[in-house]
């Protein structure tokens, strides 16, 4: 691969301490250089468009690949065209699949189909107990040894408060998170939306925040126990955030990510504009504007570590049903920017410095994965971001295989223009028809 | 009106009325020796039944035939469902066959809508899941008319198991919307949240409840609701909340008493108090008909056709 020369962009990289106008080197598929007016010495030169953003790779740390098992949903390809697409050159993928990746099997398909399509890394996360039924551990040695990231049982709670324990205790040994998906079942018993004025006018059964950090406080308060780590996935919860600043506060090592869904949308849109859109179904349910300005005052100050999109790909046909028989979840991959930059960075609640930890600093922090930084000899997993281009989300477009989102026709701004993976372009907007990386 | 019913929520105080004042003309023709006009005559309507259902779907049928209008009653354990065919794909196959309504009973809230979305055909709710059960209350509103000859103002209280209850929703929906003075009570395990925002005033005491009322509507309480812990016996239940001879006491002297059917005698509602002299139970059942008629007629465009309009008047 030629040398290339990035130049121009505004370089954003918080773990360096860079916020400006930057050259970046890229160099046998590693960051060779980063500085002012790099000299172009042989090297194909990129002129970075004006008001483009050049930052670190983003890592998505919670999304469902539905492979194995669930092709007809979403395979490894199409969910990592769909993750370069979104400005994603990492994402981090759900054991929830079928089999269950509970075992090096499972873990070496994922990683070889990864391979073929040869876009965004995948990092697969491993399940806490084999076949995620909660008795047993999995082996978890033996999913570490074979490319897993973190252990859950992600799509359910870790089932019993000793085997949390446990998890939080042996994971440990490897520096391995445990991901916890926050739901005490008995109070969720069969909701389908979050508890309050519109589930109950509409007659949909109620799913009350307490539900989420109930779990979430048993979990914190293991973690305390054990010193393990624990990372609450898809917070949606106001109890929950205050629950998670708490833990923080005591010194529990405990992370945590919000979607976008749960930052932009509330439960109002469970009978406006279409009533009982099962594209609004998704698991933690859209809560109440209280916990909507939550979640963003907690990316705003700190307490929330990370936004992951929880992309939950489905069959139209499998949403296309009552809503109490529609399974829960919404794609999110391609969204995720667009409403960042709509909702957190151009009303001021966060910055774009900001916007970079969370979408990748605290990723790559949290499950120990390189990435996160434009430091020399790294390798160049860049994303390119056009901050004030207006985008119409289209969801017949989208790479997913999926079409179940809820913000099909929404007008942002904020978009990605290119990415990166290890020196290699993978995607480039095809609005921006002058772009040549 | 619009294309569907597909609960109160949609309908103005204006709608509401006209078709109560419609199905005053309506109840006449309940009262005549042949009890058939031609109003509908060469339309089809589907009554799709998910759920079981004695009275609501006989009262829809009915109201159909006196209309002329040709029907056909699909109920769930004859169709194609336990094929595993979706709701989306039979309401595609019924609408090959265009027939010109369609009332839809479904364990599901929410499933009418699914269905308006993807039919040409008119849909009528029959009362989907825990959401709405408009014509059901419509004939409420009709009954009370009836007797008190005016909704606002009236103070109504409603008792029983709110948190599964469409026919609360609806009625909540349509009586605020006309001005009543509405209370709702039941033990907080089965009050919806927030349902006070829809203008109601929610007690747990019964007796303070129905203390004054004009209206007391008793709502079913369903044996399975011991299981999730919102009661913990039938019996308990009664003593707590069963409307009693006595409790009826604390109420207007010309109270009159509703029940949306099916009863449990002895749970929500003592016998001698169904049976006597305020109870207005099965009037209620005789004016769904006219009710339902009303609505159909109505959603067929009635006002256009006026000479139809004459005739069924």
């Amino acid at each position: 691969m030629p040398k290339r020369l990035l130049k121009g962009g505004r370089v954003v990289d918080p773990v360096n301490g860079r916020d400006g106008v930057f050259d970046v080197l890229i160099e046998d598929g590693r960051i060779a250089r980063v500085g002012r007016d790099l000299a172009a010495d042989g090297a194909l030169v990129v002129e970075i468009p004006a008001g483009c953003v050049v930052c670190p790779g983003l890592i998505d740390m919670h999304v469902h690949l539905r492979e194995p098992g669930q092709e007809h949903k979403e395979t490894v390809a199409t969910g990592t065209a769909a993750a370069v697409a979104g400005g994603f050159t990492a994402v981090a993928c759900m054991p929830n699949t079928s089999p269950v990746n509970d075992n090096a099997g499972v873990t070496g398909y994922i990683l070889q189909k990864a391979a073929e399509a040869h876009l965004a890394r995948v990092y697969p996360i491993g399940a806490v107990s084999r076949g995620q039924m909660g008795e047993q551990l999995a082996d978890i040695a033996e999913l570490k040894q074979a490319g897993c990231v973190a252990v859950t049982d992600d799509g359910r709670p870790v089932a019993t408060a000793l085997l949390m324990r446990r998890v939080l205790e042996y994971a440990g040994m490897f520096g391995m998170p445990v991901i916890e998906h926050c739901e005490e079942q008995t109070l969720k018993g069969d909701g389908v939306a979050h508890e309050g004025f519109h589930a109950s006018t509409l007659g949909l059964r109620g799913i009350p925040g307490e539900a989420e950090s109930i779990m979430a406080l048993r979990d914190i308060s293991l973690a305390r126990l054990t010193g393990g780590a624990v990372h609450i996935a898809h917070m949606s919860a106001r109890q929950t955030l205050e629950a998670v600043r708490d833990g923080k506060a005591r010194g529990a090592r405990v992370t945590c990510e919000v979607t976008p869904h749960h930052f932009v949308l509330t439960d109002e849109m469970l009978g406006a504009p279409v009533p009982y859109d099962t594209n609004v179904k998704m698991n933690p349910p859209l809560r109440e504007a209280a916990d909507r300005d939550a979640m963003r005052q907690g990316l705003a100050d700190g307490s929330i570590d990370a936004i992951a999109t929880d992309h939950a790909p489905h069959h139209y046909d499998e949403k296309h049903v009552e809503f109490d028989h529609a399974p829960f979840g919404i794609t999110g991959l391609e969204t995720a920017v667009s409403l960042s930059f709509d909702r957190l960075v151009h009303p001021g609640v966060i910055t774009l410095a900001r916007l970079v930890e969370l979408l990748s600093v605290n990723p790559a922090r949290i499950l120990r994965v390189p990435g996160g930084s434009l430091a020399d000899h790294t390798p160049a997993d860049i994303t390119i971001l056009a901050p004030d281009r207006a985008v119409t989300v289209s969801a017949r477009t989208m790479r997913s295989k999926a079409r179940n989102t809820p913000f099909d026709g929404w007008k942002l701004r904020g978009a990605v223009a290119a990415t990166i993976v290890g020196g290699r372009t993978v995607y480039v907007n095809p609005e921006m028809a002058n772009l040549r990386i | 009106m619009k294309k569907d019913l597909l609960g109160i929520a949609d309908l103005s105080g204006e709608e509401i009325y006209r078709i109560l004042d419609t199905a005053d003309a309506m109840r006449e023709i309940g009262e005549r020796p042949i009890k058939k006009v031609p109003t509908l005559r060469g339309k089809t309507i589907v009554n799709l039944f998910y759920e079981p259902s004695t009275r609501t779907r006989t009262s829809f049928e009915i109201a159909e035939k006196r209309l002329s209008a040709d029907t056909l009653n699909i109920a769930v354990a004859s169709s194609s469902v336990q094929k595993g065919e979706t709701l989306a794909d039979t309401a595609m196959n019924l609408e090959a066959m265009a027939p010109d309504m369609i009332v839809l009973r479904h364990a599901c809230s929410g499933a009418c809508h699914l269905l308006a979305r993807i039919c040409r055909s008119r849909i009528i709710n029959a009362g989907d899941g825990m959401h709405e059960h408009p014509t059901q209350a419509l004939l409420d509103a009709f009954t009370i008319r009836q007797h008190k000859q005016r909704l606002a103002g009236l103070k109504i209280a409603i008792v029983g198991d709110l948190l599964h209850s469409r026919v609360l929703r609806s009625n909540v929906l349509l009586l605020t919307k006309l001005g009543a003075e509405v209370c709702v009570c039941g033990p907080p395990t089965l009050v919806p949240p927030g349902i006070e925002r829809l203008g109601v005033r929610v007690s747990i005491a019964v007796d303070e409840a129905v203390a004054g009322a004009d209206v007391i509507m008793m709502l079913r309480i369903q044996q399975e609701r011991m299981r999730g812990a919102f009661v913990p016996s039938l019996r308990e239940y009664f003593h707590v909340f069963g409307m009693t001879a006595e409790r009826v006491k604390r109420a207007k002297p010309d109270v009159i008493i509703m029940h949306p059917g099916p009863m449990n005698r002895g749970v929500e509602i003592a016998s001698d108090v169904a049976d006597g002299p305020y109870s207005v139970i099965l009037e209620q059942v005789a004016n769904g008909v006219a009710v339902r008629m009303a609505v159909l007629y109505l959603l067929a465009g009635g006002v256009e056709e006026g000479s139809h309009a004459e005739a069924a008047a």
